[in-house]
């Protein structure tokens, strides 16, 4: 009855949630291509408030620790427990530097009146709101998934440190590196949509 | 029979007793059985109140309950309805119970994963029943939870949503652990055209509950959102667009209801050959038929939407697109009938609900088409005659498969057989209350009776007795059918291994099946429905 | 069953070369964004993601070796994905 042997089954079933992540944010997409349709010329106005440096920022330290994530499981395989060890500790730390700039972020924007039901944003142009309105959900979601990615990163390198994670069963790691690299994947179609429409 | 203890007298895992070895347990059987006092639970529950609205339409003016408890009855029963028991109902119960046995393997890939998709199914079932008695009280949206209303009203809107949302995550984690089973667990001997077509369904319906389900969960958590932090994403007046509220919901409301009916068919699928002890018509086209439903399926969720104000070209489209799923759908129904054709049928209740189900899903297929054609649909959109056309397929079609699935493997499930009279007797009962329930429906929508509403005109009073009539009726079949089976468990009268002749491999255990399943080494036949050795053992008995 | 053993072993090197790669399509985009292309503008910059986001599936992911279970049923949803959005333009782009 036990099938954590299957590797394989397994990979299989992590990828089907990943399918379903994907979707959950597709919906999100869906009214952000309509919506883009609709007021292209407000999005661009969006676009322009939002700070193009901390988006190029995070998404460097996002794809730079979805390279340690797919480095570390290399490292268990090949013995280097050290390695993997500090690689994934590099990687938790990505997450939290990604999710201090995202709160350094907000923050500029609500200073600037720039949040849900804002006076700003309740009497400026229909586009604006609704802009910022996907702006708040989608990255907020996304954050939500860099936390929990971080948890099971975390959980990860307990394995790896307490040797359940090693060079024969390292499904543990595998599935959060494939849970981080799909935060990843959604960050990198975030990151042109929301700070380089022009 | 009984020289192997059945899944009842071995707990899994190991070692647990009492309530505890149901409550922690990783046996799929278990789970199953589990999922069917809930499911059944929630069944009577909406079932009554369904009845209750019915009682209020008998006659105009207030009946028994005010406008605002009628709005919220209506919902009430839709989300019911919908959330716990037809979504669930037939790949919870009869599927966790039969996949893995059908398949040849001992249990699902996930047995944890499973057991916690049942904790969410109960949990969502409580949050919506906090949410009845808590602040501002059930909503009265419909089970649509249409904006910009559900944003505003003050009903407990955020909770309801909430608790759908997690009954949908229960809905798409079975069916992540559905499809794993099929690849990773089914025995090496099983190629894909030697599947059974049960389960051929649950896979195809899997692959749906896995990708739509999203959708609305996102879609739901975005209405929450707006409850609670007013973004306007659907408001018009801040820039939003309500309609893109519908696609969302019904991007995954329509293949929702493929989720609901491909089990049924696969039920039907399954009982049809077996009582005509003949291979079934065109095994291949019902597998490509599944899938074919599941993608197109897919393709046409904004036929719910031809009056809301979007575009001609869409609604011409999606009208167009609406007709190719009836192709896939007609494609079964055929195929059940040739099967039929020229068998030695012999007649039991479960066979009996299958030929209703076969008469009432194609009504309810064929008005489908009435309204999937975008001029008639202008004409009865919101009227009685959607009402009577889901109820015939739900009702009509996933229901009666329901109730043929329970007739049909309850002596597997429990390893005793119920009264056939008591059975038979219930059947007639609900399919002439069914008729007389929903057909003057049709004709109330025709004539132009809005649903949902809470009075009418004099001119539809006739009508709308006569529909309070069969509700009585239905009403008292289907409480006898389920008294009959619980009676069973009663007078414990002892059913066979394979007491009706079935060729898939759950006939081929004992009743009830032990824990892991199998005595020996399943055997796959070649050919799934092939009768040929049950019909040389019957020729010998005689 | 196939066990880890079979499965292929991605080296530091082609991990690293695979990173700056994505790196330099980061810089790529943002460098374009400075330019103004006109109806360009959003294609070019989705081809990029749609590369770096494909780079990423294929070696960090490991899709390019998995079986033919997992590569057909990420297509499919993918496919799912465009059918959500672009259905709803026979919607909006008419109205």
């Amino acid at each position: 009855m036990d099938n954590s042997s299957d590797a394989t089954g397994v990979r299989i079933g992590m990828w089907l949630f990943l399918y379903s992540e994907i979707i959950l944010f597709g919906g999100l997409f869906v009214l952000y291509a309509v919506y883009f349709h609709n007021y292209a010329a407000d999005f661009v106005e969006g676009g322009r408030q939002l700070d193009r440096v901390i988006g190029a920022l995070n998404t460097i330290i996002l794809l730079i620790s979805s390279f340690t994530v797919a480095a570390s499981i290399t490292a268990v395989r090949r013995q280097q427990k050290r390695w993997a060890q500090g690689l994934l500790a590099f990687s938790c730390g990505c997450g939290a530097l990604f999710l201090v700039n995202k709160y350094l972020e907000w923050g500029a924007k609500f200073h600037h009146d720039l949040y849900p039901n804002s006076a700003t944003l309740v009497d400026g142009p229909p586009g604006q709101n609704i802009f910022f309105g996907l702006y708040y959900v989608i990255t907020g979601l996304h954050a939500l998934h860099v936390i929990i990615g971080m948890s099971l990163l975390a959980w990860s390198l307990i394995g790896v440190s307490n040797g359940k994670v090693n060079q024969l069963h390292f499904g543990r790691l595998e599935n959060s590196g494939l849970y981080w690299h799909l935060v990843d994947l959604i960050w990198i179609f975030v990151f042109p949509l929301f700070y380089l429409v022009l | 029979m009984s020289a192997t203890p059945s899944f009842f007298q071995t707990p899994s895992p190991p070692g647990l007793t009492g309530i505890k070895a149901w409550l922690l347990t990783h046996d799929h059987k278990r789970l199953g059985l589990m999922y069917l006092w809930a499911v059944l639970f929630w069944f009577v529950v909406a079932l009554t109140v369904g009845f209750l609205i019915r009682i209020e339409l008998m006659s105009m003016g207030r009946t028994i309950m005010s406008a605002e408890v009628y709005n919220s009855a209506f919902t009430l029963h839709g989300v019911i309805m919908i959330f716990l028991f037809v979504i669930p109902g037939i790949p919870a119960i009869f599927g966790n119970f039969f996949l893995p046995i059908q398949l040849g393997t001992d249990d699902v890939f996930f047995p944890r994963l499973n057991l916690l998709s049942w904790y969410l199914y109960m949990i969502g079932g409580l949050l919506a029943l906090i949410s009845l008695f808590t602040a501002g009280g059930f909503p009265d949206t419909g089970w649509t939870f249409y904006v910009p209303f559900s944003v505003g009203t003050n009903n407990n809107v955020s909770l309801t949503v909430f608790a759908a949302f997690i009954l949908g995550m229960s809905s798409m984690l079975t069916g992540l652990n559905f499809i794993t089973t099929v690849h990773r667990m089914r025995i090496k001997t099983m190629g894909w055209m030697q599947i059974p077509l049960f389960t051929w369904s649950l896979y195809a319906t899997a692959w749906v509950q896995l990708l739509a389900t999203p959708v609305i969960s996102i879609t739901l958590v975005l209405v929450i959102f707006e409850r609670f932090f007013q973004i306007g994403l659907f408001d018009p007046d801040r820039g939003g667009d309500p309609i893109l509220y519908q696609h969302l919901f019904w991007m995954y409301s329509h293949p929702a209801v493929y989720v609901m009916i491909l089990p049924g068919m696969g039920v039907i699928s399954e009982i049809i050959p077996t009582f005509s002890r003949k291979a079934i018509f065109g095994y291949k086209a019902i597998v490509a038929s599944s899938l074919g439903i599941a993608v197109a399926g897919s393709l046409v969720w904004a036929h719910h939407m031809y009056t809301s104000g979007m575009s001609d070209v869409a609604v011409f489209v999606f009208s167009l697109l609406t007709f190719l799923v009836a192709i896939p759908t007609a494609v079964k129904v055929f195929s059940w009938v040739s099967t039929l054709y020229r068998a030695s049928i012999e007649m039991t209740p479960p066979l009996l609900y299958g030929l209703i189900f076969i008469y009432l899903f194609s009504v309810g297929g064929l008005t489908g088409l009435v309204l999937g054609a975008a001029g008639t649909d202008i004409h009865v959109h919101d009227t009685h005659f959607v009402v009577a056309h889901f109820h015939f397929t739900m009702f009509g079609g996933t229901g009666f498969a329901f109730f043929a699935a329970l007739h049909y493997w309850w002596p597997k499930m429990f390893g005793v057989m119920y009264n056939f009279k008591r059975a038979y007797l219930a059947a007639t009962l609900a399919t002439v209350g069914f008729m007389f329930h929903y057909v003057p429906m049709f004709i109330l929508g025709l004539k132009g009776m809005p649903r949902r509403y809470y009075d009418y005109l004099p001119q539809f009073s006739q009508g709308n007795s006569l529909a309070a009539v069969g509700g009585l009726l239905l009403f008292s079949g289907i409480i006898l059918m389920l008294v009959n089976l619980v009676l069973s468990l009663r007078s414990r009268q002892v059913a066979a291994a394979n007491p009706w002749g079935g060729c898939t491999l759950e006939w081929s255990v004992p009743s009830p099946p032990p824990l892991h399943n199998f005595v020996s080494e399943p055997r796959v036949m070649a050919y799934p429905y092939d009768f040929s050795e049950i019909i040389a053992r019957e020729s010998q008995g005689k | 069953m196939d066990k880890h053993t079979s499965q292929h072993l991605m080296p530091y090197h082609t991990l690293a070369l695979v990173l700056g790669t994505l790196l330099i399509l980061t810089a790529v985009t943002v460098g374009v964004s400075y330019v103004d292309l006109g109806i360009f503008n959003v294609p070019i910059a989705l081809t990029i993601a749609a590369t770096k986001v494909s780079l990423v599936l294929l070696f960090f992911m490991h899709l390019k070796y998995e079986g033919k279970a997992i590569v057909v049923s990420f297509l499919g949803t993918i496919f799912f994905l465009a059918i959500m959005i672009s259905f709803t333009f026979w919607d909006v782009a008419f109205r």
